[in-house]
């Protein structure tokens, strides 16, 4: 095999996986914007609180540490025990829940009937907020994520040594593929799997798309609103959740990590604001075009670093010729 | 409770399944419904009837929930009923019609349909995404229920129409076919006659005949239009100002002056 279409290819591949991570984000928009019309600006946010709670409740820290040590003159940071990662995502888990209620409770519950564009405000300000009680919480330094299921049986990291030799014996030219992407888009696959059959054969899914259509119908079938409101806020933690340790195990957990947020519009311009697989196809086309885009065309001609504007020309495309997205629910009017 | 009676074309009427005691509705200032009493028996037609802003949609939203009125009392199979929400009213098999017609625009006809069972749902989650066991029995079950319904009210032809493409008067007919669907104690319909033509008013009225005679479901609707009504129904209510005028067969509250007083206008002098 020639080394250019071998490269070609292994960028094809790398692209792919990035945009499985994508995808990711944009699923947690979808699930929210599918149940309730919101565009949920924190989602991002909910991804960078969700993967600190979790290093924070491995590494045994004591939440809120700098402030009680402000407060009341202690020096206390470490709780000194060491939480199994089973036990810590699942303790996690809970904490988006209970986040779920709170946003439900304090925020959305006021807001009901009001138009989109103030949904939207609010969404922006929970962002700050989730934002400032992270820090708060946890403090802001970088923080390195690892999932563990028992000693030495990490989340893997690096080059799949495997494939590497595999593809090399084949075509003498070794795949670069990254062990944490191949389980990135395992998990991903299984949870968007989960997702459709959630939303499509259960009472509550249905119950879920009921509410996303009319509030009114929906309680006249028996359909409590504010249970399905909370159930989706969680189902979007729980996806903020799996997409955080997946890039923060990645790229370590930063406050940067609520930029990928940003790279999920594109995605979601692409797939459709109300479809699952449109998500998912979103995401894998947005991360193969800009890496393709910038092996073959940024890199030799435009002087490169093309990935940083790609995905957003490419999403303004679809915006002029197909405003609903390739999956999005098709605009239909009576006149 | 144990009265029955039986109508002259062989229907039965059971006991009392739902009674208003002394409602009383405001909204600010203003009253809505002023102290009205009324019942509704198993197996009956019941209409409520009265001209424009006469509180006939505020009772209606009382029995389902959508308000909760400030005095007075609702009994229901025998109990009196807390103050609740529209969904739990409707999991304690009270199905409705919306004046304005509420649907799911977005999804087709059995699947409008089929939210209509939601509250018949019981198996747990695991079991229903996979498919699987009880599940799979259940939704098979629920779908029958669906397509009878559907063959029922004729519009077995568009079962996968989106409901947004539909005109107005087979939009009606799916909202009565959802609400049909959880096969409810009592179905409540606002202004079912509303806003259609001559034929597609006998038409709802031939459903809303068979609804009742083939599955022996107790029927509460609000019309202004005093022919259809006077057709339809074993006994009526009739309002006017938010306070109870009339209450009786179609024959005695035609022959109420009250209520001729309030359909003609009454000379003041």
């Amino acid at each position: 095999m020639p080394e250019q279409l071998a490269f070609t290819i292994e960028v094809f591949l790398n692209g792919l996986m990035a945009g499985v991570l994508y995808a990711l984000v944009a699923l947690g928009f979808v699930l929210i914007y599918k149940a309730s019309g919101i565009f949920n600006y924190a989602q991002g946010v909910m991804a960078l609180f969700a993967a600190m709670t979790l290093v924070g409740i491995q590494n045994g820290q004591v939440p809120f540490s700098h402030l009680i040590n402000a407060i009341f003159g202690t020096d206390i940071h470490k709780f000194g025990w060491h939480v199994h990662s089973f036990l810590a995502i699942a303790l996690t888990v809970l904490v988006m829940i209970v986040l779920a209620i709170a946003v439900q409770r304090f925020v959305f519950r006021h807001l009901v009937g009001q138009e989109p564009i103030i949904l939207f405000m609010a969404t922006i300000g929970l962002a700050f907020f989730l934002e400032g009680v992270a820090d708060l919480m946890w403090g802001s330094e970088l923080k390195t994520l690892n999932v563990c299921a028992a000693e030495g049986a990490c989340l893997p990291q690096g080059l799949n040594l495997w494939i590497d030799e595999t593809t090399f014996n084949a075509f003498g030219y070794g795949f670069f593929i990254d062990n944490l992407d191949i389980v990135a888009s395992v998990v991903a696959a299984i949870l968007v799997i989960g997702l459709v059959m959630f939303a499509q054969y259960t009472k509550q899914g249905r119950a879920m798309r009921a509410v996303a259509d009319d509030h009114q119908a929906a309680l006249s079938v028996g359909v409590s609103l504010n249970f399905i409101w909370i159930l989706v806020w969680s189902l979007a933690g729980f996806v903020a959740l799996v997409a955080g340790i997946m890039w923060g195990a990645k790229s370590g957990v930063q406050f940067s990590l609520s930029l990928i947020a940003l790279k999920a519009l594109p995605v979601l311009m692409l797939g459709g604001f109300t479809s699952i697989p449109g998500a998912i196809v979103g995401g894998l086309i947005i991360g193969v075009g800009e890496k393709l885009f910038e092996f073959l065309i940024g890199a030799p001609f435009l002087g490169g670093a093309t990935e940083n504007w790609f995905a957003y020309m490419l999403a303004l495309l679809f915006l002029v010729f197909r405003p609903q997205g390739l999956f999005g629910e098709k605009i239909i009017e009576r006149v | 409770m144990l009265d029955q009676t039986v109508t002259a074309d062989g229907r039965t009427i059971g006991g009392v399944v739902m009674e208003m005691k002394n409602i009383t509705l405001r909204f600010g200032g203003v009253e809505a419904i002023k102290n009205i009493s009324f019942d509704i028996r198993e197996g009956e037609i019941r209409a409520i009837i009265g001209p424009n802003g006469a509180g006939k949609s505020s009772m209606l939203n009382v029995i389902s929930g959508f308000y909760i009125p400030q005095e007075g009392e609702v009994w229901y199979k025998g109990s009196r009923r807390p103050p609740m929400k529209p969904y739990q009213v409707a999991q304690q098999g009270i199905a409705r019609t919306f004046q304005n017609i509420a649907l799911f625009e977005g999804m087709s006809v059995l699947d409008n349909v089929m939210t209509g069972r939601l509250t018949h749902m019981k198996t747990g989650l695991f079991a229903q995404s996979l498919w699987k066991g009880k599940a799979e029995a259940e939704e098979i079950a629920n779908r029958e229920v669906a397509e009878k319904i559907i063959d029922f009210l004729e519009i077995q032809a568009i079962r996968k129409t989106p409901v947004a493409r539909l005109p107005y008067g087979l939009k009606k007919r799916v909202e009565l076919a959802r609400a049909l669907a959880a096969e409810p104690s009592i179905l409540l319909l606002d202004e079912p006659m509303a806003g259609m033509n001559v034929e597609e008013k006998e038409d709802m009225s031939r459903f809303v005949l068979d609804v009742n005679d083939e599955f022996g479901t107790t029927i509460a609707l609000i019309e202004h239009d005093m022919g259809v009504v006077m057709d339809l129904s074993d006994r009526v209510v009739v309002m006017d100002y938010g306070k109870k005028i009339g209450d009786g067969t179609p024959d005695e509250v035609r022959n109420n002056q009250d209520v001729i007083d309030a359909y003609l206008g009454v000379a003041h002098d």
